[in-house]
């Protein structure tokens, strides 16, 4: 049995500079990892090669797909998403003036099949499968606590809940790999204590493969099995929590040289 | 071949009036991001204003000019502070559509104050020509040609050796961190549009002396062509203007010599779309990415 | 299915269709209205099909497109020519047609290079794309350079006006409503997270593009076999502002508002006919400020919904 993700050199250079370097990763089924580093190391460029948002310059992103390996390195945003894989953004990417609902609809798209045609001369098609997307829906605002305000413009919801209507977009993708960017950023510890049991939560009923990049280290490293630590877009480390917390590198990039 | 070497002749002086046209297209865009569309009006105006002082007070061809430099000049900063200023943060749809409704506003008001019909422009340089080998030149050409490439030294120092010009190219690379480096972003933004005016104000001479007659409705083609001008050199590079506005003043002329005269604004319009297809960025320009 | 075909919202909407088509067929046929009432009633029906059109590319998937005039352009050509050939209603039906398998190849044309590019870049592309075509046509036998045609048969009736503006508000709205639909509104909100949620973001911008440019071509068809003739001077470039200033003027993305704003326009044309300096700078003072203090336009993006207007009458009783 392969491994569900496998990165094999992976680089990305952007003119001269090389924002992500020769890394390599072999993800498991139903992992939680953490990929943490100083800012700049690299993390969100490594997100957006993950997804498709970059080409890679050199390497290899391969995933296993109903057994068989697919290699999905500089596809298209898209094709990645209907392989499974979903994603939350750093900067909150909600679709601001549509509703709660309707931003969790988007994400299904890849599982409507009506067209366009079906559409505009209103087939049966179209009646059972909106009424199918409608439920699914309004099941996975149930999941993240935001079915009563399914009915609000996205851009109305306070600054957590955007959070959390991020991961029910994701989730819609019907994903089996998830990337987290920075999902607790800006929340109260109430908020992240929330969050953390959502992570829980949805990684077993969904039995997804959760990768997370986040600044908050107490999350990090009490939810994460395991870890990579980028710096300068290289891998300085991998391991368990406690493996990654006492490694001499680690230390050296987060506190720098003198200690 | 001497045809040929005419055509480029012809080519590099409709040109150079599309190279002063695009500076200000390509500064304004560099700075704010805003397709300036009644750019073109600007330097509509400016032969208006040209027009009406040498006919009415009978002054002569650079008192007019710089009569034309300082009311576009005027005129781009008026607009600004009353029809862009208030857009800055919103989207580039919106400042495009509102600029689209300055380019109506200043074309119908000169319609409505001056009238509809052509107006013949006075004969401002002598034109006499001659002969360098076998390709006739006139002394307009080179007026022309001479004064804009004085424009454009002026405008390169001015950019590059001048506290004003650092402060515009803070404000094109990020405008908050120049606010905060105690640049006053208005100030410089007003001063680009008035650089930016001001030299539209000289190719709107330029353009009466260059075609003899002007009208109220005569900024929006060339406007346009010089717009493509700028993307074609690269938006936000001023040497990019320069290069872009001969390429395709030549090619208008070429096309007029060498195929038909009916299909001249085509073939700027098809090098455009080609030009976005193949290189978006423009001949000089950088390419910006979006951060995810 | 018939159930919710038939559902109180859209019966509600048929029984106004019904009423205003009886009302205005009343007005023009006992000639209660003038002439010159009628050409602008005639004129405004157009308009609402173009407007909601580019509405459905600008307002709802968020592409800005300066080039609405140019497929109105081929449509009224290819009705010209072959009306004029065969002046009957097969002959419209035939020019509407091929107006559209013309428009769908250039738009295809247009849409796949330049759809890729930001924004402003696209209005200019789209732009230069609507110029060229005025200038091949402007250039062609067929159809008598820049002269135009004249002797276009009046095919264009009332009634079929009308049910072509009807038919034209119900694809948009439909599409709207729908899966594509919302992928054409998620790309006008975010791009990139509408691509990371698996949408193809290209297809669905060309398939806005198509669909807006094919009604643009039928409305292109009605106004030549309206007027008897046409110019390419017609379809320039302040054409395509002038329905942009309607999708503007309503509301980008709402399609109520655009037919609001098409009828006002209309009728506002229809004023100041004779004082034409005027009505331009209106209009450009009419985008400068809505921009400024109003930029979503009158209505932003809310719609007349009987579905809810019903609701809400449930609710209180």
């Amino acid at each position: 049995m392969s491994s569900l993700l496998e990165v094999k050199g992976l680089t990305k250079n952007f003119g001269g500079l090389c924002a992500v370097s020769n890394v390599n990763m072999t993800i498991e089924k139903g992992e939680l990892i953490g990929l943490i580093g100083p800012n700049g190391a690299g993390k969100t460029t490594l997100f957006n090669l993950l997804t498709g948002v970059y080409e890679p310059s050199e390497g290899l992103i391969e995933m296993t797909k109903d057994g068989k390996k697919v290699s999905i390195g500089g596809l298209k945003p898209y094709k990645i998403t209907a392989y499974g894989v979903a994603r939350t953004f750093q900067n909150i990417r909600l679709f601001k003036s549509m509703t709660v609902l309707e931003n969790v609809k988007v994400a299904m798209h890849k599982n409507i099949r009506y067209g366009i045609l079906s559409a505009i001369f209103r087939t049966p098609s179209y009646y059972t499968e909106e009424k199918w997307v409608e439920e699914k829906a309004c099941e996975l605002l149930e999941e993240v606590g935001l079915y009563g305000k399914r009915h609000e413009m996205a851009t109305n919801l306070p600054y957590g809940e955007q959070r959390r209507l991020e991961i029910a977009r994701a989730l819609a993708i019907q994903p089996e790999i998830l990337y987290l960017d920075e999902p607790a950023a800006g929340m109260n510890p109430q908020e992240t204590a929330d969050l953390t049991q959502l992570i829980y939560k949805i990684r077993d009923k969904y039995n997804l493969t959760i990768i997370l990049i986040e600044h908050d280290m107490s999350l990090v490293m009490s939810i994460c099995e395991r870890i990579y630590v980028l710096n300068y877009g290289k891998l300085i480390a991998s391991g368990t929590p406690d493996e990654v917390k006492n490694d001499p590198f680690v230390i050296k990039a987060y506190l720098g040289e003198e200690i | 071949m001497t045809q040929f070497l005419q055509q480029i002749v012809n080519g590099m002086s409709l040109g150079s009036i599309y190279a002063l046209i695009a500076l200000g297209y390509t500064m304004v865009y560099g700075i704010i991001k805003l397709i300036n569309f009644a750019h073109g009006d600007i330097y509509m105006l400016g032969s208006f204003v040209a027009y009406i002082v040498t006919t009415k007070l009978g002054v002569g061809f650079f008192p007019a000019m710089i009569g034309s430099m300082v009311f576009c000049g005027i005129m781009g900063v008026l607009i600004e502070r009353v029809a862009y200023k208030p857009l800055r943060h919103a989207t580039r749809i919106s400042a495009l559509i509102t600029a689209m409704g300055v380019s109506y506003i200043l074309e119908y008001t000169t319609q409505l104050v001056m009238g509809s019909e052509k107006k013949t422009y006075p004969v401002l340089l002598n034109n006499s020509t001659f002969q360098i080998g076998s390709v006739k030149v006139s002394t307009q050409q080179i007026y022309i040609l001479v004064i804009t490439i004085v424009m454009m030294i002026v405008l390169q120092y001015i950019i590059r050796h001048t506290k004003m010009g650092r402060a515009m190219r803070a404000v094109s690379v990020d405008e908050n961190a120049a606010k905060l480096m105690g640049i006053n972003v208005d100030t410089v933004i007003s001063f680009t549009f008035l650089l930016g005016s001001a030299l539209a104000g000289v190719a709107g001479i330029l353009v009466g002396v260059y075609y003899n007659s002007i009208n109220p409705l005569m900024g929006m083609t060339p406007g346009l062509k010089a717009f493509i001008a700028a993307v074609f050199g690269g938006i936000g590079s001023v040497p990019g203007a320069m290069i872009g506005g001969l390429f395709i003043g030549i090619a208008e002329t070429m096309v007029i010599a060498y195929g038909s005269s009916l299909y001249k604004d085509a073939i700027v319009y098809v090098i455009l779309i080609l030009i976005l297809i193949i290189k978006p960025e423009g001949l000089l320009g950088k390419n910006e990415r979006e951060k995810v | 299915m018939s159930k919710k075909i038939l559902s109180k919202a859209n019966l509600c909407w048929m029984a106004l269709s019904v009423a205003v088509y009886i009302l205005l067929s009343v007005l023009i046929n006992f000639r209660i209205i003038s002439s010159y009432y009628t050409i602008t009633i005639y004129n405004i029906l157009i308009n609402i099909i173009l407007a909601v059109s580019l509405n459905l590319i600008i307002g709802i998937c968020g592409q800005f497109s300066l080039g609405h005039a140019g497929f109105m352009c081929i449509g009224a050509y290819s009705a010209g020519v072959i009306t004029k050939m065969m002046p009957n209603l097969g002959g419209l039906f035939l020019g509407v047609l091929v107006g559209m398998v013309i428009s769908t190849v250039a738009a295809l044309i247009v849409s796949v290079p330049t759809l890729r590019l930001r924004g402003d870049y696209l209005a200019i592309a789209t732009l230069g794309f609507a110029e060229i075509i005025r200038i091949i046509v402007m250039n062609m036998k067929i159809t008598n350079g820049a002269a135009g045609l004249s002797g276009i048969p009046k095919l264009t009736t009332f009634t079929l006006l009308f049910i072509c503006m009807v038919i034209s508000i119900i694809i948009v709205c439909n599409f709207t409503r729908s899966a594509p639909g919302r992928a054409c509104i998620s790309i006008r909100e975010d791009e990139i997270a509408s691509e990371a949620m698996g949408i193809n973001t290209t297809k669905y911008k060309v398939s806005a593009f198509i669909i807006g440019a094919l009604l643009a071509s039928l409305a292109g068809a009605l106004f030549a076999c309206n007027f008897y003739v046409i110019k390419p001077t017609q379809f320039n470039f302040n054409r395509s502002i002038d329905i942009l200033v309607m999708v503007v003027f309503g509301g980008m993305g709402s399609m109520t508002s655009s037919v609001i704003a098409a009828i006002v326009i209309g009728f506002l044309n229809m004023i100041l006919q004779n004082f034409s300096n005027l009505r331009m700078i209106i209009y450009g003072v009419a985008l400068v400020s809505i921009m400024i203090f109003k930029p979503t336009g009158l209505l932003g993006t809310r719609e007349l919904s009987f579905e809810k207007l019903l609701k809400r009458k449930e609710r209180k009783s």
